[in-house]
C-alpha cells in the first residue's frame, strides 16, 4: 500500500515539450518517417517500373508471333493429284502430295518464263507444309476435289518476317525519257532516250566514295596495331579503297551494281528488271518478273525502283521481295490470327511451330504433381501438427523438412533419374515421371504451408468442437482444416507455380526432347512451357525469336489463370472467426 | 429483486440437502495436477451436487480453471498436463483408462471465457454436437432439438428469423449465448462455465447470469468466475481457491457472510487479489 501513495509523489524528472532538445527531437522523428516512407516509395516505384518493362517488352516481342501473314490462291484440286490407285477418300487425301499443284498455283500468279532460280524461290515462298489448310478443307468435304479451291497457304517465316516489317525500305521515281527493253526475260538491257539514269549514276558514286573512306579509315585505325597479319589486311583494305577511288573519279563511266549497295531496279511493261550495270542511258539488268511485251514505255509509265537494304544484308533476296511485292498489289496477302501457334506441336519451321504440345504436357505434369502432393501434403501436415506426438523424432522430419524445401532443383532431378527411370524403368520424358519428381520438388513446401496455416487456426475453435463431445479427430476435419484451407491452397498455389516454372528437374529425365506429337496420355513423351522456350530461345532462326517470347506470354497466362483458380477457391473457402 | 429473494430460498434448501452431500454429482478426491514440474493443484477435493450451481473464485493462477478443466478432461489437449486423484461423476471414475472420452464430453458440457462459435451458420453450430452424437433422426427431429437449445438459452426470438447468418456476427452476449445453446444441445448433466462474463458488457453478463438462473433447474452448473458479485448472485455453493489449493467449500451465504478461514476473509473483503 505504501508503495502506491509513493508512486503519486510528485515526479522529478518529466518531459519538456516546449525546449529546443524536444522541437528536435520531434523534427527528427518526422524526418525519419517521412525517409522511410520515401524508401518505400522508391522501392515500389523501382518495381513496378521493372514489371512494365519486362512484361512490355514480352508483350511487344512476343503479340507479332499470335499472327500471321499467308497467301491466299486459288489452287485447281486435280483429282489425280490426290488419288491412290484411282480412289479418292480420306486416307489418300491426307497421304497426297501437294507441292505440285501448291508450285502450280503460285506460278499461275506469274505469267511469263522465269528463270529456274526464280522458280525455286518462288516455291521457297511458301512454307514446306503450305497447304495444310487446302488439306483439312478436303478432308472435311472431299467433293471440292476436282474443282479450284481458294485456300490459304502457309508463308515460310522469312516470308511472314518480311510482311511483319522485317524487308527493307522501298522507294521510286519516275522517269522522264521513252525506255526500250530489248526482250521480256533473262538478261536485258533497257535504253532511254534522256539521259534519266544519270542521276543515279551519280548518287552511286557517291555512295561509293562514301564506301572508299570507310575502308581508308579502318586501314588507318588497324595500322595502329603492329604485326604481319594486320598489316596485310592494311593493304588490301587500302587496295580496295583505291579500286573503289578509282571508279568515283571516272565519272561517265558505266558501274556495276553488287548486292553491298542498295538494289535497283526498273519497272517497265508490267515486268521488273534488276539492274546489273548502269550507265546514263542504258542499264542492263535481270529480269525478275516477266515483262508483258518489248514495247517503248512513255515518259512517267516506268519507274526506277530502289530497294534500300543491301540484299547482302536482308533475309530475302531481291526475286523473293519482287514476287512478294507483287502478290501484296494482287491482294493476295491475308493477315489472319495464328492458330497454328495454339493447335500444333513443335516443328523445326516456325511458321509451323506451335505450344500445343508443350500447353497438354504441362498441364499433365501439373495434374500429376497435384494429385501427388495435395493429399500426402496435407495429411502430413495434419499429423505432424496435430497427431504426432512432439519429440525428437518430429524435431529431425521438421527439420529435414525444411532442408528439402531448400535442395536445388537438379538435385531432385537427378533422383528422378536413377530412382524412377532407372531403377523403376519409367518411361523417359513422360509427364508421369516429370509430374512424380516435380512432386518431390513442391511437396516440403506444401507441407510447410499447410503447417502454418492449420497452426494459424484458432485454438478456441477446437476446443470448442472438443467441448460439445467432438473427437479430435471429427475436431480437426470438421473445423481446423476447413478454417486452414484458403491457407494451404495459397502454398500449394505458391508451389504449383514454383513447379510450373521449373525446367532444371526436367532436363535430367529427358523431359527436354525435340517433340512434335501432342502427348495423348500421362505415359506419352512430352514436354513442358519453361523446357519449350529454353528449347526455342537456343534456335538460330530469327522467327523463333518472337515464337520464344509468345510462348512465355502463354506460360504467363497460364500462370494467371492458376493463380486466379486459387483466388476463387480461397475466397470460396474464406470465412471468418 | 426477485432473484435475490428465489437464490435465498434456495440456498436453504441446499443447505439441507447438502449436508455431507449424499449423492454428490460431481466428487474429486485429492486431485493434483502437474504442468510438468511445475505442481498447479494441490489435493483438491470437493464435492458437487446436482441440479444447482457452484462456483469457483480466487486470484488469478489459483487453479480454478485448471481444475474445471480436469471435469472433462480438457487438460488430456496440454501434452505436458498430469492429473493425479480421483474425479468421479456419478460415482464412476472419469480417469479410468477404459472411459471414453469423447463420450465424458457429451455429458459434461463447456462454455468458454471468450465467445468461440464455429465459423458457421448459427443453425450448423447448435446442430452441429446432437449431429456427430446422433440425437437426431431426421431433420424435423434436429430442427427440435435446434430451437428448443435456442429457446432454453434465451435466444430463439433474436435469431429464429436468420439462422442461416454467420454466429460470428452477432454481439459478443449472443455469441456466448450460442455457445451455451450449443452445449446444452447435446443435452449433457454437468455444464462447465469458465469466465462466461469477462469479455461482455454488464447488460449481456446480466442476460447470461438471468439464463445461468434458469438452466440450474435442469443441469449442474459449474462456473468460474473473477467476480464474487457474480458468484454470490448466481451460485449456491462456493469453493474459494488459492495458491493451488481448495482454501474452503460451502453454501455460498455462509461463504460470503461467515468465512471460516481468513484467507477466504481476506480476498471476498479485497485485501488482495
Amino acid at each position: 500500500m505504501t508503495d502506491i501513495s509513493a508512486s503519486y509523489a510528485a515526479p522529478t524528472r518529466r518531459v519538456d515539450v516546449t525546449s529546443p532538445a524536444a522541437q528536435a527531437r520531434i523534427r527528427a522523428r518526422y524526418r525519419r518517417e517521412k525517409r522511410f516512407k520515401l524508401y518505400g516509395l522508391v522501392a515500389l516505384s523501382l518495381a513496378a517500373v521493372f514489371v512494365v518493362v519486362l512484361i512490355g517488352d514480352v508483350l511487344s516481342r512476343g503479340l507479332p508471333a499470335f499472327w500471321q501473314y499467308s497467301l491466299v490462291l486459288d489452287v485447281p484440286v486435280d483429282a489425280a493429284a490426290v488419288s491412290s490407285d484411282g480412289k479418292v477418300d480420306e486416307a489418300s487425301i491426307r497421304a497426297a502430295d501437294y507441292y505440285p499443284l501448291t508450285r502450280a498455283a503460285l506460278e499461275a500468279v506469274f505469267p511469263g518464263e522465269l528463270t529456274r532460280s526464280a522458280q525455286k524461290q518462288l516455291v521457297r515462298l511458301v512454307s514446306s507444309d503450305a497447304a495444310q489448310p487446302l488439306r483439312d478443307k478436303l478432308v472435311a468435304d472431299p467433293a471440292l476435289v476436282g474443282t479450284t479451291v481458294k485456300t490459304r497457304l502457309i508463308l515460310s517465316a522469312n516470308s511472314d518476317l518480311y510482311y511483319k516489317g522485317s524487308g527493307t525500305p522501298i522507294s521510286s521515281r519516275e522517269m522522264r525519257g521513252i525506255a526500250t527493253p530489248s526482250g521480256t526475260s533473262g538478261d536485258i538491257t533497257i535504253l532511254t532516250s534522256a539521259n534519266d539514269f544519270a542521276d543515279v549514276l551519280v548518287e552511286l558514286k557517291q555512295r561509293i566514295s562514301e564506301q572508299a573512306k570507310a575502308l581508308r579509315a579502318e586501314a588507318d585505325r588497324l595500322e595502329l596495331f603492329a604485326g604481319d597479319s594486320i598489316t596485310a589486311k592494311v593493304k588490301a583494305l587500302r587496295d580496295e579503297a583505291a579500286k573503289l577511288q578509282q571508279r568515283v573519279d571516272q565519272p561517265k563511266v558505266e558501274e556495276k551494281l553488287d548486292n553491298k549497295m542498295p538494289s535497283l531496279l526498273v519497272a517497265i511493261d508490267g515486268g521488273l528488271v534488276k539492274i546489273n550495270t548502269l550507265s546514263d542511258v542504258s542499264a542492263r539488268g535481270t529480269v525478275l518478273l516477266p515483262l508483258q511485251s518489248t514495247a517503248d514505255a512513255k515518259p512517267g509509265t516506268w519507274k526506277l525502283v530502289t530497294y534500300e537494304t543491301p540484299e547482302s544484308n536482308r533475309k530475302v533476296s531481291d526475286q523473293e521481295v519482287a514476287f512478294l511485292e507483287r502478290l501484296k498489289e494482287l491482294n493476295h496477302v491475308e493477315r489472319s490470327f495464328n492458330w497454328t501457334f495454339l493447335t500444333a506441336g513443335d516443328s523445326r519451321e516456325p511458321e509451323l511451330a506451335g505450344i500445343r504440345g508443350a500447353l497438354v504436357g504441362t498441364a499433365l505434369t501439373l495434374l500429376i504433381t497435384l494429385v501427388l502432393c495435395l493429399p500426402i501434403g496435407v495429411m502430413a501436415a495434419i499429423y505432424l501438427e496435430e497427431f504426432a506426438r512432439k519429440g525428437r523424432l518430429t524435431d529431425l522430419i521438421e527439420v529435414n523438412i525444411n532442408n528439402l524445401a531448400a535442395v536445388p532443383s537438379i538435385v531432385f532431378g537427378l533422383l528422378g533419374l536413377a530412382v524412377f527411370l532407372n531403377f523403376f524403368g519409367m518411361p523417359r520424358s513422360a509427364p508421369l515421371v516429370g509430374g512424380i519428381t516435380l512432386g518431390l520438388l513442391v511437396l516440403p513446401t506444401i507441407i510447410i504451408a499447410a503447417r502454418a496455416a492449420l497452426k494459424a487456426v484458432p485454438p478456441s475453435i477446437k476446443e470448442a468442437a472438443l467441448g460439445v463431445g467432438a473427437s479430435h479427430q471429427q475436431a480437426i476435419f470438421h473445423h481446423v482444416l476447413p478454417l486452414a484451407m484458403p491457407g494451404i491452397m495459397t502454398g500449394t498455389i505458391i508451389g504449383m507455380a514454383h513447379a510450373l516454372g521449373e525446367t532444371a528437374p526436367l532436363l535430367m529425365i529427358g523431359m527436354i526432347a525435340f517433340i512434335v506429337d501432342v502427348p495423348h496420355g500421362f505415359t506419352d513423351a512430352a514436354t513442358v512451357l519453361p523446357v519449350q522456350i529454353y528449347l526455342w530461345s537456343d534456335l538460330p532462326e530469327v522467327a523463333f525469336k518472337s515464337k520464344t517470347a509468345a510462348a512465355i506470354i502463354v506460360l504467363l497466362m497460364f500462370l494467371f489463370v492458376m493463380n486466379g483458380a486459387a483466388i476463387w477457391l480461397r475466397k470460396r473457402f474464406e470465412r471468418r472467426w | 429483486m426477485h432473484t435475490m429473494v428465489d437464490k435465498h430460498a434456495d440456498a436453504v434448501v441446499h443447505a439441507k440437502v447438502a449436508v455431507g452431500l449424499p449423492t454428490p454429482k460431481v466428487s474429486a478426491k485429492d486431485v493434483n495436477v502437474y504442468y510438468g514440474e511445475k505442481r498447479a493443484l494441490q489435493d483438491v477435493s470437493v464435492d458437487i451436487p446436482d441440479r444447482g450451481v457452484m462456483a469457483f473464485i480466487g486470484p488469478s493462477g489459483c487453479g480454478k480453471s485448471t481444475f474445471l478443466r480436469c471435469i472433462n478432461r480438457m487438460n488430456d489437449t496440454i501434452p505436458i498436463c498430469r492429473v493425479t486423484g480421483k474425479i468421479t461423476i456419478d460415482d464412476r471414475d472419469i480417469y479410468d483408462p477404459k472411459l471414453d472420452v469423447v463420450q465424458l464430453r457429451a455429458r459434461v458440457g463447456m462454455v468458454f471465457q471468450k465467445p468461440n462459435p464455429f465459423p458457421k451458420s448459427i443453425y450448423e453450430n447448435v446442430a452441429y454436437g446432437p449431429r456427430i452424437h446422433g440425437l437426431s433422426h431426421s431433420k424435423a427431429d434436429l430442427d427440435e432439438i435446434v430451437q428448443s437449445s435456442l429457446e432454453k438459452a434465451g435466444l430463439w426470438n433474436e435469431v429464429k428469423d436468420r439462422l442461416n447468418d454467420s454466429g460470428t456476427g452477432m454481439s459478443g452476449g449472443q455469441q456466448q449465448r450460442l455457445c451455451i445453446a450449443r452445449a446444452i444441445a447435446v443435452n449433457p448433466e454437468v455444464i462447465l462455465m469458465d469466465e462466461p462474463c469477462s469479455a461482455l458488457d454488464p447488460i449481456a453478463t446480466a442476460r447470461i447470469e438471468e439464463l445461468i438462473e434458469q438452466l440450474r433447474k435442469n443441469f449442474c452448473i459449474i462456473i468460474v468466475t473473477h467476480s464474487m458479485q457474480q458468484a454470490a448472485r448466481v451460485s449456491q455453493r462456493t469453493a474459494f481457491f488459492h495458491l493451488g489449493s481448495l482454501v474452503e467449500e460451502g453454501v455460498t451465504t455462509e461463504i460470503f457472510t461467515n468465512p471460516k478461514d481468513k484467507r477466504t476473509q481476506d480476498y471476498i473483503t479485497g485485501r488482495f487479489g
